[in-house]
């Protein structure tokens, strides 16, 4: 059967849906983590507390579901991606795996029982369940940028040589704080739009500040490591963006600096990183001077430029291996088949609008401030 | 332990405790859309207060569902990441599509379930509720067509280019009889697993003389609900798909331990020892007929045994060699004319040729004795089948024998035979038993596949340390077991609480802790 879109350009749509989907993680589930990182130190009391929550509890289950459905598509548009980044971040993954488990439970058993040792240890293992994940997706990050330890052999059977705590270097660090920095500015944007006029909002708005300038500083930082730190790989030779998805005959090759290379070729990407500048500058902005909806348009654009420029900046590599760069993993080899990707892509067209729709129309019905005189009306609350 | 057996284990670990809770959440969501209703017809607040009071217990349900459900999104990856890379291209379709489908709708409508009764109208509200079961009924649909494809992978074709199985037909995949089987099976287990405890519950209520007035309807709805549900699971389902591949034979096979093809008109076993040193089921008591309309639905067919379908299965594995030096020449020249024509006359036992890598690294230098012992591979543990089906089918039919009673004593309007209470009350641990029995039998029956006739299991697991996987089985039980706890603990406070816990309408509530209990009416 003739496709109506050629094998070329379906995986550079799906490369873009990967972003796509990541960018929706981080705006709307983003929120729900930063919201649970700032938690202990927002809020101090009981009341406070479910106040805080209360923002996010209708909506935090759906926003989960980026995730959910990021890790499906990966599966489906990548199954060489989903295959060797999950197994090889096998340890890191369970403890996002533990971290975001506790979630949904704390959310909805924190208010069943009145002791408040019952409801402070939830409220910890909602702190854990938001900023744990954001730290580890960011070093996550940093690690592919910094290329994988895997290797194919003939039959395309990956092994991974590296260690849980070999994931950790100071490059990693820096994108796992930048990760953490920028969930956290979106998430105090959140409350300052969310949370009732009064100490919580204050106090987000003031750590919301210190967090936009953090993510600003960890950004440029990060920088300064891309183009110094001799990170960066590149292609080689010909390359067959039609040919079958099969990473053993990659032509890749480490180049340091290589990461700036797409920036220089075409400059209009270096609107990606601008963006994530202006974005947190925006919001920072905006929270000090209690501008809402600009802080929380300016934490979304930072996120998303952010979220943008590692991407650019790594086109067409997706998995790039540092111990044998011929087994990276790029948007022309490891791809599902053109038919699966197509049949895939009908199915995105259909049912993201869809989504989108119920899901703003949930936004709305749960319109308005969260506060603490509510909790003794509406017996719904958490 | 190794790998393998390790990932098993905590797959199996996982996903058992995965399905604790989604039957109740796929039951329990329709049953609130029916209880629902009947408020949003009759506008009689009772009802209102029944549906309140099954959604808090759906509610604490439902996070362990979705909590654990994200354990199993990722564990393909991270434990079974061969399988991933060699069948991604067509098993990771429904699991995406069960992410567009029904975990968005479902997730985003559970919130306003339990946060909207303020701010939306009784209709609307019921419209959310409808919603929430229609994602989980669908989130089943799409996870068993991903499932049905392991135990019968139609629509797809090893490409030697990428060394891995990819779609050819899309509309098969979906549309396998197998997976259709087994959607109906398992909803309708579902549906029996929540009414089962509503109906024990409400039994409870009525034993203790509590709260009567919503006992006697919530016991009414579920005895309805139930006896259809508890015909549906035995009578609709699984029968279909057994002829379809070897592997689907094997698995009757083993479930009725026979050894020897059955002639037609085949019989079934009732009751049996399987001794697997001598390959014979010995004081089998057979009841004739059943099984040939049960496997074929005819009575003229003779149903396959083991030992005939461990020969096939030898003939299957050396075409699968052939399949194999195929697919190595063509890893050098993949122009290679000759392997092409191998390959197109014996592919579709390659996966038969990989039983033999257990014993040899080259499946073409394989001894006789190897590939005898790899075809006796394909045998599944039988005693389990055996018993796991005879449990899981017994309960089946005392659930029809229960919810017949309890419909007649409903529609008489009788709630006071204590038999039947205690009936019910005794019958809550049993449709779990029934659903874990069943898995049972379909996943190890499945064995030694992973996708049936394709890639072996003992391929499919990443290349991990055995220390790796037991830290995360470790983890994984300390955490499901606390969760585990805490969650049985929540629901009996809520059964205790009873219905009125909760303010019917917004008033001023009480500080906590110090909530008053309606009294019982
Ligand atoms: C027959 C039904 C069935 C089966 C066999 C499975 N699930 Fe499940 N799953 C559901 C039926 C379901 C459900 C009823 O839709 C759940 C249970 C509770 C809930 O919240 O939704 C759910 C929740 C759930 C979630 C959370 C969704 C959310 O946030 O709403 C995920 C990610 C998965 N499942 C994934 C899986 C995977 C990868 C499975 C296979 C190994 C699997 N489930 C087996
Ligand atoms: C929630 C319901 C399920 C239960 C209770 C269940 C049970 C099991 C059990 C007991 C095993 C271990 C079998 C063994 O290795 O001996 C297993 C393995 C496995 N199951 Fe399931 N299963 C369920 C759903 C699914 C679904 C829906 C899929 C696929 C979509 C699936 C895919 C697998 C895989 C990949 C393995 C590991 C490989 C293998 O052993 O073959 N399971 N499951
Ligand atoms: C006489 C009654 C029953 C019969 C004949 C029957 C038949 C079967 C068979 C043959 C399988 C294996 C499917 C496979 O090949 O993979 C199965 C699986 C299963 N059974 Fe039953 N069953 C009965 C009752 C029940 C009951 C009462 C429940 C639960 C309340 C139940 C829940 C399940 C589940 C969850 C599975 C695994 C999913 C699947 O394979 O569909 N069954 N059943």
């Amino acid at each position: 059967m003739a496709l109506p879109l050629d094998y070329p350009t379906l995986r550079v749509i799906w490369w873009a849906l990967m972003g796509v989907l990541l960018i929706g993680f981080a705006l709307t589930d983003g929120f729900d983590l930063g919201v649970a990182s700032l938690l202990p130190f927002v809020a101090r009391n009981d009341g406070e507390r479910r106040m805080a929550i209360n923002t996010i509890s209708a909506t935090w289950e759906g926003n989960q579901v980026w995730f959910i459905l990021g890790g499906g598509a990966i599966f489906a548009a990548w199954p060489l991606v989903y295959a060797v980044s999950f197994s090889g971040f096998y340890l890191a993954m369970f403890a996002v795996l533990a971290a975001l488990i506790l979630r949904p439970v704390a959310f909805k058993y924190r208010s069943k029982r009145p002791s408040p040792v019952w409801r402070e240890s939830w409220d910890w293992a909602l702190f854990v369940g938001g900023f744990a994940p954001a730290l580890v997706f960011g070093v996550a990050v940093g690690n592919v940028l910094q290329g994988l330890p895997f290797s194919f052999d003939s039959d395309l059977r990956a092994a991974y040589h590296g260690s849980f705590l070999g994931l950790f270097t100071p490059f990693t660090l820096v994108c796992g704080l930048l990760s953490v920095a920028m969930l956290v500015t979106h998430g105090a944007a959140w409350l300052t739009m969310k949370a009732e006029r009064g100490a919580v909002r204050d106090r987000a708005r003031l750590i919301g500040t210190a967090a936009a300038l953090a993510a600003m500083a960890l950004f440029a930082v990060g920088y300064v490591f891309v183009a110094f730190g001799g990170l960066g790989f590149k292609l080689e030779g010909l390359i067959a963006p039609s040919g079958p998805s099969n990473p053993l005959r990659a032509l890749a090759v480490a180049a340091p600096g290589g990461w700036l290379t797409n920036f220089h070729t075409y400059p209009w990407m270096w609107t990606a990183p601008a963006l994530g500048f202006a974005g947190a500058a925006l919001a920072l902005i905006g929270i000090r001077s209690g501008w809402e909806f600009p802080a929380f348009a300016g934490s979304s654009l930072s996120a998303i430029g952010i979220i943008s420029t590692v991407g650019l900046s790594m086109f067409p590599f997706i998995l790039p291996s540092r111990l044998d760069p011929g087994s990276s993993l790029t948007v022309w080899n490891a791809s599902s088949s053109q038919s699966t990707l197509f049949t895939m892509l009908l199915a995105v067209v259909v049912f993201l609008p869809l989504i989108l729709i119920y899901t703003s129309w949930a936004y709305k019905v749960m319109f308005g401030r969260s506060s603490v005189a509510a909790l003794a009306t509406d017996p719904d609350l958490y | 332990m190794d790998v393998v057996e390790l990932s098993r284990l905590q797959f199996a670990l996982t996903a058992m405790y995965h399905f604790l809770f989604v039957p109740l959440t796929l039951g329990l969501s329709f049953l609130l859309v029916i209880m629902e209703s009947v408020y949003v017809m009759t506008g009689r607040p009772i009802w209102r207060t029944i549906t309140r009071f099954w959604g808090t217990i759906f509610g604490i349900n439902f996070v362990l569902g979705v909590a654990t459900g994200l354990t199993m999104e990722f564990e393909f990856g991270t434990n079974w990441s061969y399988y991933s890379q060699y069948v991604g291209d067509v098993f990771g379709a429904p699991l995406a599509l069960e992410g567009l489908m029904a975990f968005f709708l479902e997730a985003t409508f559970v919130g306003l379930m339990f946060f909207g009764w303020q701010k939306l109208s009784k209709q609307a509200h019921l419209g959310v509720t409808f919603m929430v079961a229609l994602g989980s009924n669908l989130s089943a649909l799409w996870i068993l067509i991903a499932n049905g494809w392991m135990q019968a992978p139609v629509g797809a074709a090893f490409n030697p280019n990428t060394l891995r199985m990819e779609i050819t037909d899309f509309k098969a995949v979906i549309f396998n009889p197998v997976a259709q089987a087994k959607f109906v099976h398992t909803v309708s287990a579902g549906y029996v697993t929540a009414s089962v405890f509503v109906l024990g519950v409400s039994a409870l209520m009525l034993l203790w003389g509590k709260w009567p007035r919503v006992a006697k309807r919530s016991f009414t709805v579920a005895a309805a609900f139930g006896l259809a549900s508890a015909l549906s699971v035995v009578v609709l389902g699984d029968e279909s798909g057994y002829t379809l591949t070897d592997n689907q034979r094997m698995k009757l096979a083993g479930i009725e331990a026979m050894w020897h093809t059955e002639p037609a008109p085949a019989g079934l076993t009732l009751f049996g020892i399987p001794d697997l040193a001598t390959h014979t089921t010995r004081f089998a008591v057979k009841i004739p007929y059943v099984l040939g309309l049960i496997s074929t639905r005819s009575l003229d067919k003779p149903v396959a045994g083991i030992i005939p379908l461990v020969a096939e299965a030898r003939d299957r594995i050396a075409s699968g060699q052939i399949a194999y030096g195929a697919v190595e020449r063509l890893k050098v020249a993949p122009g290679d004319l000759t392997a092409r024509a191998a390959f197109a006359l014996h592919g579709r036992d390659l996966g038969y040729g990989l039983l033999l890598k257990r014993y040899v690294a080259d499946p073409r230098t394989a001894s006789s004795a190897m590939i005898d012992r790899a075809s006796w591979d394909t045998v599944p543990n039988v005693p389990v089948l055996f018993w796991a089906f005879r449990a899981m089918a017994g309960i089946g039919f005392l659930q029809i024998a229960v919810f017949g009673a309890a419909f007649i004593m409903a529609t008489m309007r009788r709630f006071d035979a204590k038999w039947l209470l205690w009936a019910a009350v005794a019958m809550i641990p049993l449709p779990w038993i029934a659903v874990e029995a069943g898995w049972a039998i379909s996943e190890l029956g499945r064995q030694p596949w992973s996708v049936d006739g394709v890639l072996p299991t003992f391929l499919a697991a990443s290349s991990l340390s055995v220390a790796q996987v037991w830290t995360t089985i470790v983890g994984f039980t300390l955490l499901y077991t606390a969760l585990a706890v805490v969650e049985i603990g929540l629901i009996v406070r809520v059964i205790q609480r009873g219905p009125y816990a909760k303010h019917e309408e917004a008033r001023p509530r009480p500080v906590i802790g110090s909530i008053a209990l309606a009294p019982a009416e």
